[in-house]
Parts: C-alpha cells; sequence; structure tokens
C-alpha cells in the first residue's frame, strides 16, 4: 500500500473518524428518542465509504441503500443537514420529506438513498449510461448490501451494464447478514456478488472491506477501468456491521465469538494503529479526532435548534414547477 | 395534414423530438432493429442511430431504472415497456422510485422522462397482455398519465410529454395503431392536462378515454337518431386532469356517463365522478353512470372478450335506460 501517499491517508482516517462519529451520534440520538421511525447504521463499514468516496472525483456520482449516511456524508454532504433530516427539522437534507433512508445531496454527487433493495442498481446503471452518451467521463459506484445479490434488479442491471459497457461501479458490502438472517444460509454461493462475476463475464473481486487502504486501492482501479471506458466491474468487500440491521434490532441472532473476532478487526482502530506504525505521530491523528467530534457537536446544535419540517411544505415539488396539482 | 396511422403518429413524434432535442434517447425490447413489435417505432434507428435508439434486454427493471438514472443525470429518456401488463415487473420503479424522488428530495432532481406502453383489449391476447392499467398510475402521486385516442394526439401528447420535466407514462391502446386520422404538418406539440370536446349535445355528457373514445362517439350517433343528443368528452389525459372542461361540460346537460375499458373497481371515472358529485351536484338531474369492463381478469376468446369491454350496443342501451 506504500503507493497511497500520507495525505490522502489522512483523508481516508478523517472521513472514517468522521462517518464514526456521525453514526454513534445518531444512536445517541435514537437513544434519546429524538429519531422517529428507523434508521441503519453502518458503524463498522466506514472503510467502504470512505475508500471508495476519496477515489472519486468531485462529479462522479454515488448511489447508495438505506443505510447510506455514510456514503453521503463521504461525499462532502452536510453533516448538519443529515442530523437535521433525521430529527425532522427545516435544516434536513431533504427538509423532512425524506427521513433517515434516503440522504441526497446532488450537489455533492450524492444522488440518492435507496429504501427498496436493489431498486438503485438499474439507477445507477442509467446515470453511467447518462454519462456514457454525455461523454463527460464520470463513473457511477453504487453500493449495496449481500442481501441484494438474490434479487432479480441485481441481475438485470449487472448484465445491462456489462452489455452497454457502462462506467459503474457495483460495490458490495457484505456484512454476513441481510438484515437478520446469515446470507449464506439464503445464497446459493459462499461469496454472493463475487461467485456470480463470472455470470457476467467481469473478473471476481473479493476484498477485505474493513481495510481502508485495500478499497482505496480497488475503487481508484475499478472507477478507472471505468472512466477509461473499460466497463463495469463488480467488488465484493467483506465487512461487518456492528449493530444491528435498524434501529429495533439487538443483533442477538449473531454468535458472540464472530462479534467479537470482528470488533477486532475494527476498520477505524486497525487504520489508526496503522497510520502509527508508520510515522505519523499521534498528534496529527488527535487532532483530527477532536475535529471529528466539534464538527459532529455543531451540526448537532445546529439541528436541534432548528424548527420542526415546515408543514407548508407537505404540496410541495412532486412536479418541477415546485407544486402537487393534479388537475385544473 | 397529412393522413398517418396511430402508430407512424407515435413515431413520428418521437423523431420530431429527437431531432429538435440531442438529450432525447430511446431504449426499450425489440424498439430498434424490428421497429417495435407493434411497429410503432419503425426507422428511428436508421434515422438516429443505435447511439440514441437502443434494443435492450428482457430486464424492465432495468430498462425503467436506466432511464430513471438517465433522467437525473441529463439525458430525456423515452422508453417503451412492451405490454402495459409488464409494468407489473417493474412497478417499483415505476411507483416507489420514479414517482416519488423528486418530492423524496426535496426537488433536488428532476426526471424528465416518458414511459410508452401498448395498452388495453380488443386483441384476443388473454388476461396478460390486455390490460388497461392506467388507473395504476393515477393513484400514485408523482405521475402524469396521458392516453391519446387519435393519430394526432399520438403524436402531439407525446411530444408534450417528451417535452414535459416530469415523468409521463404514455399508454397507447393497441387496437388502435392501425386507425388512420390527419395529423398537421411540420411541429406538433399538444398540451398535457387538456381534454377535448369531440361534440356539443344537450341532454347528457358521455366521458371516454382512449379505445372507448370512438365507441362513445358512434354511440352518441345512434342516440341521435332516438333523440338523445349527447355531448362527448375525449379525456386523453388522467394527470394533469382538465376537470374543469369536464365540469363545464356536465354541467350543461346535468347527466355524467363515462366509458372506461378498465375493470370496475378504482377506475378512472369513479374519481371524475367523485368530483362531479362534489363540486357540480347541483347541476345534476340524475345518478351518474359508469360503463366499465366488469371486475374480471379480461377474457381471450373473440366473443368474451368483445362482450366484456363496453361496446356500443352498451353505452347505448345504458344511455337511453339511464335517460327514460
Amino acid at each position: 500500500m506504500a503507493s497511497i501517499d500520507e495525505k490522502t491517508r489522512l483523508r481516508l482516517y478523517q472521513v472514517m473518524v468522521e462517518l464514526r462519529d456521525f453514526e454513534q451520534r445518531a444512536y445517541e440520538l435514537f437513544v434519546e428518542n429524538l429519531i422517529r421511525g428507523t434508521s441503519h447504521l453502518a458503524l463498522g463499514q466506514e472503510a467502504i465509504a470512505a475508500g471508495c468516496a476519496v477515489a472519486m472525483r468531485n462529479d462522479d456520482y454515488t448511489f447508495c441503500t438505506y443505510r447510506g449516511h455514510g456514503h453521503t456524508l463521504a461525499r462532502g454532504a452536510s453533516m448538519a443537514a443529515a442530523i437535521g433530516e433525521l430529527l425532522g427539522r427545516s435544516n434536513g437534507m431533504l427538509h423532512g420529506k425524506g427521513g433517515s433512508m434516503h440522504l441526497t445531496d446532488v450537489t455533492h454527487g450524492a444522488m440518492g438513498s435507496y429504501a427498496i433493495v436493489g431498486a438503485h442498481l438499474p439507477i445507477a446503471a442509467g446515470a453511467a449510461w447518462s454519462a456514457q452518451a454525455r461523454k463527460s467521463g464520470q463513473v457511477a459506484v453504487c453500493f449495496f448490501g449481500d442481501g441484494t445479490t438474490n434479487i432479480g434488479a441485481f441481475h438485470e442491471a449487472l448484465n445491462l451494464a456489462v452489455v452497454w459497457k457502462l462506467p459503474v461501479v457495483f460495490v458490495c458490502e457484505n456484512n454476513r447478514y441481510m438484515e437478520y438472517t446469515p446470507i449464506e444460509s439464503v445464497t446459493a454461493v459462499a461469496h454472493p456478488a463475487a461467485d456470480r462475476a463470472a455470470a457476467y463475464g467481469l473478473e471476481p473481486i473479493l476484498v477485505d472491506g474493513n481495510d481502508a487502504d485495500v478499497m482505496y486501492e480497488t475503487a481508484a482501479r475499478t472507477i478507472g477501468h471505468a472512466r477509461s471506458g473499460g466497463g463495469p466491474s463488480l467488488v465484493e468487500a467483506l465487512t461487518y456491521r456492528h449493530g444491528g440491521h435498524s434501529r429495533g434490532d439487538p443483533a442477538s441472532y449473531r454468535p458472540k465469538e464472530e462479534v467479537s473476532d470482528w470488533l477486532s478487526r475494527d476498520p477505524v482502530k486497525q487504520y489508526r494503529q496503522r497510520l502509527a506504525s508508520t510515522g505519523i505521530d499521534d498528534g496529527t491523528l488527535t487532532k483530527i479526532e477532536e475535529a471529528s467530534r466539534r464538527k459532529v457537536d455543531v451540526a448537532t446544535d445546529e439541528a436541534r435548534k432548528a424548527p420542526p419540517a415546515r408543514i407548508e411544505d407537505i404540496e410541495s415539488q412532486v412536479w418541477s414547477d415546485g407544486g402537487s396539482a393534479w388537475r385544473n | 395534414m397529412a393522413e398517418l396511422t396511430f402508430r407512424e403518429a407515435v413515431a413520428a413524434g418521437i423523431a420530431q423530438e429527437m431531432e429538435r432535442d440531442t438529450t432525447v434517447y430511446f431504449i426499450g425490447e425489440d424498439v430498434a432493429a424490428a421497429g417495435g413489435v407493434f411497429k410503432a417505432t419503425v426507422g428511428l434507428l436508421d434515422r438516429f442511430g443505435a447511439e440514441r435508439v437502443r434494443d435492450t434486454p428482457i430486464s424492465e427493471q432495468a430498462i425503467v431504472g436506466a432511464a430513471m438514472g438517465a433522467a437525473m443525470t441529463g439525458l430525456r429518456p423515452i422508453v417503451e415497456i412492451m405490454f402495459s401488463d409488464f409494468l407489473a415487473t417493474c412497478w417499483d420503479m415505476i411507483a416507489n422510485q420514479v414517482a416519488k424522488t423528486r418530492y423524496m428530495t426535496d426537488g433536488q432532481v428532476s426526471l424528465p422522462l416518458v414511459i410508452r406502453t401498448a395498452n388495453g383489449g380488443g386483441s384476443r391476447f388473454g388476461a396478460q397482455h390486455s390490460q388497461s392499467l392506467e388507473n395504476w398510475a393515477m393513484a400514485v402521486p408523482g405521475l402524469k398519465v396521458v392516453a391519446p385516442s387519435t393519430p394526432a394526439d399520438a403524436k402531439g401528447l407525446l411530444a408534450a410529454a417528451i417535452r414535459d420535466p416530469d415523468p409521463v407514462l404514455f399508454f397507447e391502446q393497441k387496437s388502435l395503431y392501425g386507425i388512420r386520422g390527419e395529423v398537421p404538418d411540420g411541429e406538433h406539440v399538444d398540451s398535457l392536462g387538456t381534454a377535448r370536446v369531440l361534440r356539443s349535445g344537450k341532454d347528457c355528457t358521455i366521458v371516454a378515454l382512449a379505445a372507448m373514445v370512438p365507441r362513445a362517439m358512434a354511440a352518441a350517433a345512434e342516440l341521435d337518431g332516438i333523440g338523445i343528443n349527447a355531448i362527448v368528452v375525449d379525456v386523453r389525459c388522467l394527470v394533469p386532469l382538465d376537470t374543469r372542461t369536464i365540469l363545464g361540460e356536465v354541467s350543461k346537460t346535468g347527466r355524467l356517463f363515462t366509458v372506461e375499458e378498465n375493470p370496475r373497481l378504482c377506475g378512472w371515472g369513479a374519481e371524475i365522478a367523485s368530483i362531479v358529485a362534489e363540486e357540480c351536484f347541483d347541476d345534476l338531474d340524475g345518478p351518474i353512470v359508469r360503463i366499465t369492463t366488469p371486475h374480471v381478469p379480461l377474457p381471450a376468446a373473440q366473443s368474451m372478450e368483445d362482450e366484456a369491454m363496453p361496446t356500443v350496443a352498451r353505452i347505448v342501451d345504458t344511455v337511453k335506460g339511464a335517460m327514460r
């Protein structure tokens, strides 16, 4: 990994720390009962979001799932707007209309968090088709869970992307559980994405999703391949979510040894150790960590102070004229 | 004015817009090399090339999903879903994704895309290739819904749908593909959300859509013969709905009949009946009557299918009975 320069590595660490702190704060706000509805945290999966986002060009597209806080923030979306959306405040990223599962910030290339499993793979392929047609050089990166590999849209999107040689990178975040069920108990192959790559004539790419350097290099390689006209890639990144599937899931179905084994491979902690071992001084890392905590605190304050989402907006933005009129 | 078939008018509408706007792309199953299974897209591949007119695999989710992703990022895609019945295979894309994403992101994205589809019965194809499904789309906030009845409207409303900044489902009743009609020369762009009064009258108002429009007109001609003078309104577009025209034409006669190809429950006529009952109740001189297909899957055999769909005879008999 010697090829990754120090600046990039510090950026990777910074993004991971911020995503970790954000998700911890989201969890605390649940406990305070300030976040209603549901939320799907990506604690433990930060290296994938950070590695890919740091490798992307500013105008590349991110498509992600309802477990999408990290992917959206990693592109540079406002943390205060994200917390505001979780809290249903007027400062929310979607002004209260989407909620936790739909964070989107088009100005930063975060093209949406999609809450129906598999739906966004064809949509990401479409954005890639558009980039190809416009010859813009943009690449779409599409994140999804292991469970998505068993739904039809996954296969439809992969096939179309290969046939049309689209500039899209599909990244399967295999956190070993589709909601509450171990993925291997419901999947015909051991590696739900990598083992299917051959079906589409693609190279099987199976990587350590808890290693930010590996993720960065994998993303840089596959995104570069897509940008140069080489077509799509399918990456399977092995990882583990530290918590349950969603707010109401204590994840008691997972063996204790498995959990402790994966916690010992915490992507943020192990990356800190690696950076320290390569000679980066502790003060630099501490500074990143303190700045992240401050950023989350400031964002939380801003969101808490914001008024509730505006009822005047209920009937706005169905149509491009800003309204919702269906009759004259 | 040139005389075109409905299918030629569809192709002419697409061609007109592809010529004008290089961000318009067209994809679907068998639409390019084969010119569409209903031959409504013949000639487009030759004229605009394989980059802009593309055949897809049988992957309706990928087709609509790709159109959505492309529409979010600068293209104006047109897709064809071969039979409207197949919308069920990609309804997540349409109802959950295409329809809702603008609202859920509070306007961060626009989705200028058109989903064309061959709709409706009369072709002896059985219940999975004959449904009249405009109502499904009408029930989902965020979708515009168009169903033309003439070649001129097919071209003009399709052009308007392609230029519209929001997602439009464009239903082409497949028994209309062969009909001929005058289509204005040169650029022809109509307006969504406008009904058309096809004939005036004084006794009752018949409101119809797509293939039911010529039947309503034939019924009105017969009713003239027995002294019942009917207004006929072609709704043309369900969302946005031209309630002003419909309410105005109902107020003139005090009687409303809807002619709907769809099965009975929750047909578009029910919504119109509800609006009329709420907003011009005092103008009504009798009950609103809906003429629909019975609430059954459409049967295949000619004898059954023809009787199941509203016939000219059933429209005449129903109006005559209600006006007695």
